[in-house]
């Protein structure tokens, strides 16, 4: 019962410290249904501050994906990661190969959760968008009916950068762009370079 | 007197931020637009300054401390935000941010004047210096100094003697430092207001087209004339004579004068007539408080060179 103050009071709180404005570009929030989030990943703070900029309804039912060797550490990180954010923890190593590592976030996009996912996989160092891993094709592939959405996070790597723990509390952008589907029988290669250039386009 | 003025003030505020409102409604083209953006920005200015008031006025010492403190946070932030840091400044910046801001304000409530005064152009230089050297990368290392450097100085240091005005003790004039810091203000905004006036009404020639193409001579000259007289008019607010009361008028539209051109030249260098616009979806704190980082020092030294104890 204390977690939802504690989740509007971290929103509240990456909001004013990453000095977040939105914009929503060929898209309404307001209205959006079920959707996957992608975005360019380049700091720490990139999944709180997409699910801080969220209306509070669309951010109750948003799952971000985040890293197990990071986030499933124990401790404070654990806490905020499965009580807060109630993230999905994805295993990067893939201990076991036969495992599906999107198997939790398929079962909750069926169960009707949104996704935060950063299909770079890995934060970037200088902010320069990286080639997509195909997570995010594997991911309509199962569940052809949800949008996507591309998420340009514009800052975020200077506000705190990949290896820094302290914040330097800079002004930031989160911008939605219209939403994409995957397409009757579109390939990957196909699926990966449309998202990859409706993410590009957001940034200039 | 504090008390009809704030009034007064809040009266004419409302009065003008309704006019330009019903004003801006009528009118579509773009001349007026562009003109009442010009004068919303002042009036926002104002609205600032009536914080400010308010918060002199009930709470007292530290809540402006803190207020100053919290404008110079939200100033030096716009201003790291538009320049071009490096991923090997971060270590820098952090220490900008969350050491020498803080220490700057935190020796001004010590009353620390020996310190307060030089701690930013020494120490906050040292900082800052040693920590970018640090950090490894060495590629434009002196620009990278003097760019983070310069935004201390200006969002934090030139606007903290502001507040560093209440800490001043004048002969015969104890416990009224604050009408002092609304002389600063209301005077400070107001020949900003009658710069523009002036220059819209007489201007002519203009002093530097390349960097405003809105200042003019008349526009300068008118506005020290009626700033020096408004000084006149206000001089039950201050310790001094009237006609350094009018000295200072003309002194502080001078500085304020140039504390606008001075912003002005940064934003053209970046390519934007006003950082609202340049950092799209953020107000643009620095284009409010430009010329008041360039009078408050000016007012706290006459002050205390010529009548503190």
């Amino acid at each position: 019962m204390l977690t939802e103050p504690l989740r509007r009071l971290m929103a509240w709180f990456t909001r004013v410290v990453c000095g977040i404005a939105v914009f929503e570009r060929g898209i309404d929030l307001s209205t959006l249904g079920q959707s996957v989030f992608f975005a360019n990943h380049s700091s720490n703070f990139d999944f709180p501050a997409i699910w801080s900029a969220l209306p509070s309804e669309q951010r109750r039912s948003t799952r971000p994906i985040a890293a197990l060797d990071y986030w499933g550490r124990g401790g404070i990180r654990s806490f905020f990661a499965s009580t807060i954010f109630n993230a999905i923890l994805i295993d990067r190593q893939r201990t076991n190969p036969d495992d599906d590592p999107l198997k939790d976030s398929k079962e909750a996009l069926r169960a009707g959760y949104s996704l935060i996912i950063f299909p770079e996989g890995t934060r970037s160092l200088d902010g320069e968008i990286q080639l997509f891993k195909s997570g995010i094709f594997r991911l309509a592939l199962d569940s052809p009916h949800v949008a996507f959405v591309p998420v340009y996070l514009e800052n975020l790597n200077r506000i705190l950068p990949k290896g820094e723990f302290l914040v330097v509390p800079l002004l930031s952008r989160v911008i939605f762009g219209a939403p994409l589907m995957l397409q009757a029988g579109e390939e990957k290669e196909a699926f990966l370079k449309r998202a990859h250039s409706a993410l590009m386009e957001l940034a200039l | 007197m504090k008390v009809t003025l704030a009034l007064w003030l809040i009266l004419f505020l409302v009065g003008a931020t309704a006019s330009n409102w019903l004003w801006g409604r009528r009118r579509s083209d773009d001349k007026s637009r562009a003109l009442q953006r010009e004068v919303t920005l002042r009036i926002e200015s104002w609205w600032i300054m009536v914080l400010v008031f308010v918060a002199v006025w009930l709470c007292g010492f530290y809540t402006t401390l803190a207020l100053f403190f919290f404008l110079s946070l939200l100033a030096l932030r716009e201003y790291i935000t538009l320049i071009e840091t490096k991923r090997a400044d971060h270590r820098a910046l952090v220490w900008s941010f969350l050491i020498v801001l803080p220490l700057q304000y935190l020796l001004i409530a010590q009353h620390w004047y020996g310190l307060f005064s030089i701690f930013i152009p020494v120490y906050g230089f040292l900082i800052v210096t040693i920590r970018v050297a640090m950090s490894g990368d060495c590629a434009d290392f002196l620009n990278r100094v003097a760019t983070i450097h310069w935004g201390l100085m200006t969002c934090v240091f030139l606007l903290s003697h502001a507040p560093a005005i209440l800490t001043l003790s004048v002969a015969g004039y104890e416990s009224r430092q604050d009408e002092l810091l609304f002389f600063l203000v209301v005077l400070t905004q107001l020949s900003d207001v009658f710069q523009f006036v002036c220059g819209k009404v007489f201007g002519k020639h203009r002093i530097a087209p390349k960097v405003s193409p809105n200042k003019t001579i008349e526009g300068l000259l008118g506005g020290m004339l009626l700033t020096g007289l408004t000084a006149i008019l206000l001089s039950q607010l201050t310790p001094l004579p009237l006609v350094e009361d009018f000295i200072l008028g003309v002194a502080l539209c001078l500085f304020g004068f140039c504390g606008g051109l001075t912003m002005s030249a940064v934003k053209r260098d970046k390519g934007c007539k006003d950082f609202g616009t340049l950092l799209k979806g953020h107000g643009g704190i620095l284009d409010r408080i430009d010329s008041l980082c360039f009078t408050a020092p000016l007012l706290f030294h006459f002050t205390r060179y010529f009548y503190t104890l």
